[in-house]
Parts: structure tokens; sequence; C-alpha cells
């Protein structure tokens, strides 16, 4: 039934891959995805219960976990955020909940979520050297570079 | 005069100098802003995750907090085990449920006695932090160690609850409920805690949708929600229990959330342990697959959630994990302002955060940063105004 | 010797402080748990007091990652002489399976001197009780020095 109602409201801008009654995927571009869980949070009455990011080499795939309670069901929203530009737009303006993973995924991966407004470290130490994101996979090739940071 | 015991709560953090955490900017009496620092126990977990195989990282997982040291593996195994859709024997999922919620009683008593000496009651902190024992007791019968348990693994448990010890943990378990509901009355019903706690760090119902809270946190304000209830798993959904949801929001309300909570969940251990079937504990897995799984799980301060990809190897591509307090930790800015300094203390406590946490607070003058009052001269204000309360 | 140690300990109190390095906390609460009922350590005269200045004996949990390291040297100064540093739990001893963090930078034993490891994860409050009495032996004899 929610399904449905996405399918309807965003036809071709989503791909969907349900993998069982409890668990669906949702891809879509990086420009529909702000409308996409704001109609989930705000229509559907989704609870963000977290985001994910996870280098994939060519990219770094973020993933918004909406959980519907009422429902027993997770539905997750795939967007791949293309490097080297790295930009996404924030969205804590309508979703404050999303405010401390930005940030997170920020310092750990390099995304740049444009328009939050504090992004800033929220774990890593002050005196972390820019640039280097601990969650990329080639961050820390060998140990000694581990180290010396 | 009496002697004034202290109490460390939390650990004395080396950085007592330098306020880290919890930082509260004052007009007079009342707070105007508030802030959180965090990153003092950052140690790269799930960076660490994924150059472990996933039988170590359960054992890192549990390793997070020491208080809700099964819930990490419980979301975890959940998540692997979702990756490929593994099925768990019937009496795992019982094992599994007790420890979970054995744990909840310890959490919620623990906090309790937090509580109890923020506002000067140290009977209430020593009372239930001395019943907490039987409940480590307990996990010391059933799992070998009174803290971290190492019960889970991806396909089932460790160990098996003998039938021989069912008895002897049935009186245990009576007398931890028993206790339960007289702290609950006493706590209830005295006056003045009372009119110490309620209407203290409301947190509106609106407010907790938009931050997405879980937990009490959440069902203190009204926002009816709970993993074990609404995304069933182990045997929660074979027993009986009640969710206990309350509506003001306030201190009280959060405590109240805590204390009922503690005698469901005594119910709950008691039905899984007369209800237990006999059987395998453990479903033999050999690997987890290929693909991407998630597990929650209600832990005591909330819903846990674990996000694990894999790809077919023993090692986790990427393992991303989100304990409840990450969801709970920023609403306090919405309940502590306007609040006065006395309160704050108690109201950052009330979201139950990684309890060290709540030590690390300090009053700054605002535009200089300049330390106006430390986290213990914050907690000695919480116990003077109940005491001025009594007069 | 022993009778006599004992009787200079029992005219003293041990005064101890915990420094809790970034640590899951439940060493912390077995720490905390000694002072209720069930172990009740200020019957041995062991107190845990709110200042290094005070202090005899420090004990260290958890391991130090980046943002602690530069603090816990600080506090280690700041302890008097005699001191005794325990390192309480398997992080302190070892930083077991945090070693390879990047976040992490040495084992505690590598920033302040360490005297007694008391492993486990955690340990014992009996074990810890245990620890803290020999201490008395080791401070006795730092005392004389």
């Amino acid at each position: 039934m929610l399904i449905d109602k996405i399918k309807e409201r965003f036809g071709e801008k989503v791909v969907i891959f349900e993998k069982n009654s409890h668990r669906v995927f949702i891809e879509t571009g990086k420009d529909n995805a702000k409308e996409l869980v704001r109609y989930m949070f705000r229509d559907l009455g989704a609870r963000f219960s977290i985001a994910s990011g996870v280098d994939t080499r060519p990219a770094v795939e973020i993933l918004y976990h909406m959980a519907f309670d009422k429902h027993d069901l997770i539905l997750t929203v795939r967007v791949e955020v293309e490097k080297p530009s790295l930009e996404m737009p924030t969205f804590s303006d309508f979703m404050p909940a999303a405010e401390w993973i930005e940030r997170e995924i920020y310092e750990m991966f390099g995304v740049n979520f444009i328009g939050h407004p504090k992004l800033e470290t929220l774990l890593l130490p002050d005196d972390w050297p820019q640039g280097v994101y601990p969650l990329r996979k080639n961050t820390f090739d060998s140990e000694k570079e581990n180290k010396e940071i | 005069m009496a002697k004034e015991t202290l109490i460390p709560i939390g650990p004395y953090h080396p950085l007592l100098e330098e306020p880290e955490f919890f930082k509260f900017y004052v007009e007079g009496e009342k707070i105007v802003d508030a802030d959180v620092r965090v990153g003092y126990n950052h140690r790269g977990i799930e960076k660490l995750a994924e150059s472990k195989t996933f039988e170590q990282d359960v054992f890192l997982v549990e390793r997070i907090c020491g208080i809700c040291s099964t819930s990490h593996p419980f979301a975890m195994v959940r998540a692997a085990e979702d990756v490929s859709g593994i099925k768990v024997p019937e009496r795992a999922q019982y094992i599994r449920t007790i420890i979970g919620d054995l744990e909840r009683i310890h959490s919620h008593l623990l906090w309790i006695g937090l509580a109890g000496h923020f506002i000067g009651y140290n009977t209430v902190f020593m009372w239930a932090w001395k019943y907490r024992e039987p409940v480590l007791d307990i996990f010391e019968v059933i799992s070998g160690n009174r803290n971290h348990y190492g019960m889970f693994k991806v396909g089932g448990v460790r160990r098996d609850i003998e039938n021989a010890q069912v008895p002897g943990l049935l009186k245990a378990i009576g007398d931890v409920e028993k206790f339960c509901a007289m702290l609950t009355r006493a706590v209830m019903d005295d006056p003045m805690i009372q009119a110490r706690l309620k209407n203290i760090g409301i947190l509106k119902k609106q407010d907790a949708l938009d931050l997405c809270v879980v937990g009490p946190v959440a069902r203190a304000s009204g926002v009816d929600i709970d993993v074990r209830r609404d995304h069933p798993y182990a045997a929660y959904g074979k027993v009986e229990w009640k969710t206990i949801v309350l509506q003001n929001g306030d201190v009280f309300d959060k405590a109240a959330v805590r204390l009922l909570e503690c005698q469901e969940s005594a119910r709950i251990i008691r039905q899984c342990l007369e209800k237990m079937p006999a059987g395998e504990i453990d479903a033999g897995v050999r690997e987890v697959g290929v693909g991407e799984g998630i597990g929650q799980h209600e832990a005591p301060r909330g819903e846990v959630i674990h996000y694990i990809k894999a790809n077919g190897s023993n090692f986790p591509e990427r393992h991303k994990i989100r304990a409840p307090s990450f969801m709970n930790v920023p609403s306090f800015k919405k309940t502590v302002i306007g609040q006065s300094i006395a309160d704050a203390a108690l109201i950052t406590a009330a979201v139950d955060p990684c309890y060290c946490c709540t030590e690390r607070m300090a009053v700054l003058e605002q535009g200089t940063d300049k330390v106006l009052l430390t986290g213990e001269e914050l907690v000695r204000l919480s116990q003077q105004k109940m005491e001025q309360m009594r007069r | 010797m022993l009778n006599k140690l004992f009787k200079w300990g029992l005219k003293k109190s041990l005064w101890v402080y915990h420094a809790g390095a970034s640590a899951c906390n439940n060493c912390d609460i077995e720490i905390l748990d000694l002072l209720t009922p069930k172990f009740d350590v200020e019957r041995f005269g062991i107190v845990l007091v709110g200042s290094p200045r005070h202090a005899d004996v420090l004990l260290v949990t958890g391991v130090a990652n980046r943002q602690i390291t530069p603090r816990l040297k600080e506090l280690y100064e700041q302890v008097p002489n005699p001191k005794v540093v325990i390192a309480v739990g398997s992080c302190a001893c070892t930083a077991h399976m945090f070693r390879d963090s990047y976040n992490v930078m040495k084992p505690i034993d590598e920033i302040i001197p360490v005297d007694i490891y008391l492993p486990g994860c955690p340990p014992k409050p009996e074990a810890m009780i245990d620890t803290i009495m020999k201490v008395l032996g080791l401070l006795a004899s730092r005392q004389g020095k």
C-alpha cells in the first residue's frame, strides 16, 4: 500500500526492490532523494531511523533508513553521490533528526551537505588533519600511516 | 552536621578543568542556550569492524557501551541474519529475549539510582544499586559474567540455560519483580519527588517526532513506539506484556516509564523461562552471505539499529552502528532551554545518555566560554534545590 | 612484617581517584559498585575522592584516544607522590581489541607509568578490592623512600 503510493507519486524516478515484506530498498537520483524522503517523513508518517554511508570507490552511497513502525517495515532510500564533488542537499531543514548524522557522514566520508546549519566534525578530535576521511576505503592503507596521523 | 559522602557518578574525566560535554549558557539563573560536544569516547569502532570477522565483531560491539552491552550484539546478529534470512532456533530466541530484558531491568535500576543521587536521595541510589546485584547474579548464572555476557552469535546463542537452573531463576526474578514494584510505589507516590520532577524539562510531542527520538524518552512524550511490538522479533511476540506510554514528557514521566518497564520486563522474563521449548540453541551458521541486512533491538534507551553490508567474505564490507542516544541526546537542547541551572543536571540525565556523559557538564559565560560552574557543582545545585523544597 | 603493614594500613585511609579514559563504562560501573552495600569498600578505609590532588591511588580505565592522551599525562602529574597507578580492565592494560583503531594512540602504560595491571572485562569488584589492598604494601615501601 505504502509502496503503491510511492510508485504512483514518483513513477520512473524510483527503482524499487522488495527484499521481503519488512525490507524494501528504493533507489533514486540525488535530485529526487530530498523530495522522496520528505514525502515519506511528512506525508506517510515514517520515522527517520538513521542514515549510513559506504564508500563504493567510484562514489559514496548514502542510505536513508526510514522506519514505518505501524507496518513493521523499513524502507531504505539509496542515493549515489559521485566523487569528487561529493555534494548532497541537507535534509535537516524539514527533518531536524538528520542534523547529527549528516555531520558524521561529512567527517567520515567528506560529503558536503549544502545548507546544513552547522557542518563541522562531530566525533573526530579538533586536531584531526583535514582531508583524511576515516571511513573511506583507501584512507589507512598502511598501519604506519595510521599511527603517524 | 552530617558527613557529606562523595558519590562519584561517572568516571572523573581527566578533562575536569576543561568541560567537554554538555555546555549551558546562562543569564542569571536561566539557561538561554545549550550545546553538546561529543567524541570524547570515539574509538573508531565502525572502521575496526571492517577488519574483524563477523564473529569477532559481536565481541567488539558488545564493548561499545557497558550498560547496554547486550543490545548492540542483539541488533548486530539480527542484521547479519537479515542478509540471507538465517533462521534462528526457537529456544535461542527465548534465551535472547531473557537476556535482552534482564539488561533492561539492570539498566533502568542503574538510572534510577543515578537520578536519585542527582536529587539528593542517596538512599534511592544505594537501594537501586543494591537490588541491581541480584540481577547481575542472574546474569552470572546464565552467562558466566556480570557484564559483557558474550551470549550472542550469528545464528543463535552461545550458552544454554539448564533446566535445573530454571526454578532458581524463576524465584530470583520473582524477587526482582517484587522489589521493582516496591521501588516504583516509593518513588512515584513520594510527594517531594513529584514536586521536584514534574513539569521539569518537558519534551513536547511534536519535538519528539521531529527529532525522531526513541525509547523511554519518546514514550514519555506520548510517542507510542517500541521495536519489540512494532517489528516483532525473538520471543517478544509470544509473551504478554504492555508498552508503557505517558503524555507529559517531563522528567517525572521519563522516570515513571522506566520504573514501570522494569516490572513488564520481569513479566516477560518469567513467561520466557516457563514457556521456553526444548531444542537447539545454534543454527550452525558457516557464512553470512552476500547482501545487506538491517537489525533492530529495543535497548533500554531505545531503538538500536545496525546495518551490515556483506560481500561473501568473513569480514563486513560496512557495518553501521547507531545507538539510541544518538537520536535522544540532541533533544536535550529543547528540554533544557528556559529552565533553571538547578535543574540542568537532572534534565540532562533524564535523556539517559551513557551515564558518564552527564558528569561532563558545565555552565559557561556567553561569549567567552569561561567556566562558571562545573558538572559537580551542577549536581550539588540540584541536590540543594531538593533540600530547600523539603524545608 | 605483614602485621605492621596491616596496622599502618588501618590507620591510613586509601584515597582513590578514578580517571576514565575512553571507556565503555563497564569497569567504571564496577568501580562505582564498590561503594554499594554489597561490597562497601569504605569499611576498608578506601575512599573515592573527587580530585587527583588528594589521591594516593590512580585507577585508570579505558583506552586512551587522541583527545584523552595529553589530559591523562596532565592528570598523572597532578597526583602527589607517593602514588600508585592501577590499570583497571583489559582496555587499560593492553588496549586489546581497540589497539588498531585510527583514534587510539598508545596503550596507557606508554603514556604514564603503570604499577599494577588488573585485567578483566570487567574485573570483578572482589578483584579490585584485593588489588587495592595489595597497594598498601607498595605505598608503604614508597613512603619509606
